[in-house]
């Protein structure tokens, strides 16, 4: 079996992946790809450790994190729809009207 | 096949979100039901629910009770800032009842996401759990990317949702980071169990496990309390999104960000506290320091309360800075009395306000000494109180968080905390100044005062006055109210 | 260490060689009558006009996020149906509850016309 390290050094690896996503990309929906990225980078360290420790918690957590997940992406495309309806773009480049 | 054994099931500490929850729900179907333009009664009702869960907040005061295996604890310290949430609830109904109708955003929704945003707040304080704290934190979030993008036909609104929540799910990506490692390096996610771990194996505090999950949780947290430099979303989202939830957002939530923040660090990593409380004393001073000079410059006044709400939150950091029982206490007093004066302030810029979030600037303010004396006054009062002038909360505040910092031995903590309310006294008195030796432009296009907005103005300048002149029984209070 | 994955690769490669070989077999020994409905790339009733890169109607987007909603609260029924008999009444009655605030959400959607198609 793979040791806990390998799975610990790939969610940290997708972990970064995801934040330099969000930090270098201009669209807002690949932004929130990014971020779901993060999301799931954390769920893979959760489980890992859930399995290592042989305690359930780390299952559970997942479990919400998926769901918050989902309820968060609604959330958040509808607010895009609302800004492109209103912009025609989503590029965060364009998300300036309230910047000095 | 065996049954499982369900543990004795105590409902009494969630009581208050049970019951807010099921009004929020109510108000969601009454509001489908019932076809009505006006949108005031479910004001009216969600103000009724803010009553009932205050009342059933407040008899836990005194009997900390545990729940679930120990994941939620209903103590003093929860029981005091759920107070401060039901308040800043309840002062943003009273001061959207107007503002939803001039921008034409009157939707019923408004009232079941701000109750829904306080069932979270309150889940953040009373849990003890990272789980926990991390749902509340969610229930809290989506309520205001909502909220903050409420007013769908204005491309502000639009802004302020979609930043708020790109910058939000960020943020919470890098709490719950921090949450898989702690959990990972000590085997728990219950906080209480987290600091038992630590206390039977000391090494576990140079784990590097352990210290990057404190890290990055801190970080988390430093992003939802608006603290520099992790602040960058406020000034764009307080300004674009609908005034009324920005008063709310600089209250209530902020207050829960502290919460939870402080019961983490306080009660899961006590062993290292001397690293977290360094990083604080940075974030404090960077917070402070960059809040206030940044809110010298801005002339819409929204964006200077947000910049002064940063400055704030560092005010706040100085007191978790000391991390002695004054401190905590200093924070707990100096949320509930931010709490009023700066939901008063919003509530007079509501007042002001035109059609289309127009008249914000502060120049806008101009002659309101002589067109409006009284409401200029009672402007004035709020701004004396964040400008920490006495006799006011905001002065009784600083001056215990202050304290609490020269008692741990933060001299220039507290030196640093003094030089930057001193120049926040700038901005807000050239608020002052416009108002009472500017001559008006153009006339006041006065809509009038309705009777929720009068309430909340005289309740918020009754809060801020009584507050600064015999702060003690509150201060007790909030004394009692630090114990974990 | 990565013996344990040595039944994953078999599984794999009896896929792809199954996959691989229904296809070439099929049309070595198979007939071929080519009809024009046939050799339409969907087969199934959709006509298929306009380039693929087409913009869907943003009343998709609703029904999706809809769906994905009721459909990830669905993964909290799963363990609970493993444990279902171990669990009891207890374990009933809290999933009622959960069910329950589920269908207000239903509801209100529901009433407030998200579900309807014009």
């Amino acid at each position: 079996m793979l040791a806990l390290n390998n799975y610990l050094i790939l969610s940290a690896i997708l972990f970064s992946i995801g934040t330099i996503g969000v930090l270098v990309r201009r669209n807002a929906i690949v932004i929130f790809m990014c971020i779901e990225l993060m999301l799931n980078a954390v769920n893979l360290t959760l489980i890992s450790f859930s399995h290592y420790l042989g305690s359930i918690d780390g299952q559970v957590f997942v479990f919400f994190i998926m769901t918050v997940a989902a309820a968060e992406a609604a959330v958040g495309l509808a607010l895009m729809i609302a800004f492109y309806k209103n912009r025609e773009s989503i590029d965060v480049e364009d998300v300036n009207m309230l910047k000095l | 096949m065996e049954t499982i054994a369900i543990p004795a099931i105590n409902l009494a500490p969630i009581m208050p979100e049970i019951i807010l929850s099921c009004i929020a729900m109510l108000l969601l179907l009454v509001n489908v039901f019932v076809p009505s333009e006006s949108k005031g009664y479910l004001g009216v009702l969600s103000l009724v629910g803010l009553v009932a869960t205050a009342a059933s907040v407040v008899s836990g005061w005194g009997q900390p009770v545990a729940a679930f295996g120990g994941a939620v604890q209903l103590d003093n310290f929860a029981v005091f800032f759920k107070l401060i949430f039901i308040c800043s609830a309840a002062l943003a109904i009273l001061i959207s009842d107007k503002y939803v109708v001039r921008e034409e955003i009157n939707h019923g929704e408004l009232y079941p996401l701000i109750l829904f945003a306080t069932v979270g707040m309150m889940l953040m304080a009373c849990g003890m759990d990272l789980m926990v704290i991390f749902l509340g934190l969610e229930v809290l979030s989506i309520s205001l990317y909502v909220l903050a993008g409420f007013n769908r036909g204005s491309l502000k609104s639009n802004e302020a949702g979609l930043k708020y929540f790109l910058l939000g799910a960020f943020s919470t990506g890098f709490l719950l980071y921090g949450m898989a490692l702690t959990y990972g390096a000590t085997g728990s996610t219950k906080i209480g169990n987290i600091a038992g771990f630590v206390a039977t194996n000391p090494q576990v505090a140079t784990n590097s496990l352990f210290v990057v999950g404190m890290l990055l949780i801190a970080v988390g947290f430093s992003f939802k309390t608006a603290a520099a430099p992790f602040h960058m979303w406020t000034p764009d989202v307080y300004e674009g999104a609908p005034t009324p939830i920005t008063a709310f957002m600089s209250a209530g939530p902020k207050a829960a960000a502290f919460a939870a923040f402080i019961r983490v660090m306080i009660v899961a990593f006590p062993t290292l506290k001397h690293d977290w409380t360094d990083l604080l004393w940075i974030l404090a001073v960077l917070t402070m320091t960059v809040g206030n000079i940044i809110a010298l410059s801005q002339d819409n006044i929204k964006r200077m309360l947000a910049y002064s709400s940063i400055a704030h939150a560092g005010y706040a950091l100085v007191g978790f800075t000391a991390c002695n029982p004054e401190g905590v206490a200093g924070i707990l007093f100096y949320m509930l009395s931010y709490t009023f004066m700066n939901i008063g302030a919003f509530a007079v810029i509501v007042l002001i306000g035109k059609k289309g979030e127009a008249n914000g600037n502060v120049q806008d303010f101009a002659g309101l000494g002589q067109k409006r004396p009284l409401l200029a006054a009672i402007l004035c009062v709020f701004l004396f109180s964040l400008a920490g002038i006495p006799p006011t909360a905001g002065f009784v505040g600083k001056f215990y968080l202050f304290s609490a910092a020269i008692k741990s031995g933060y001299i220039w903590l507290a030196i640093i905390g003094v030089l930057n309310s001193a120049a926040s006294v700038y901005y807000y008195l050239r608020v002052m100044v416009y108002m009472y030796f500017k001559p008006s432009e153009e006339d006041f296009d006065w809509v009038g005062m309705t009777p929720a907005i009068a309430v909340c103005l005289l309740l918020c300048v009754a809060t801020t006055l009584v507050l600064g002149v015999v702060p003690g029984t509150v201060l007790e209070l909030a004394q009692k109210a630090v114990q974990f | 260490m990565l013996g344990a994955y040595l039944p994953i690769l078999v599984l794999v490669v009896i896929a792809c060689l199954f996959g691989l070989g229904s296809v070439v077999f099929s049309s070595l020994i198979g007939q071929k009558k080519p009809s024009k409905v046939k050799l339409q790339p969907y087969e199934c009733g959709c006509e298929p006009v306009g380039t693929a890169r087409e913009r869907f109607s943003i009343k998709f987007y609703l029904i999706a996020m809809l769906f994905i909603l009721f459909d990830i609260e669905a993964v909290f029924l799963y363990p609970w149906a493993v444990l279902f008999k171990r669990l009891g009444t207890f374990g009933l009655i809290e999933m009622g509850v959960f069910i329950v605030i589920l269908f207000v959400g239903y509801v209100y959607v529901w009433k407030k016309g998200a579900l309807e198609w014009e």
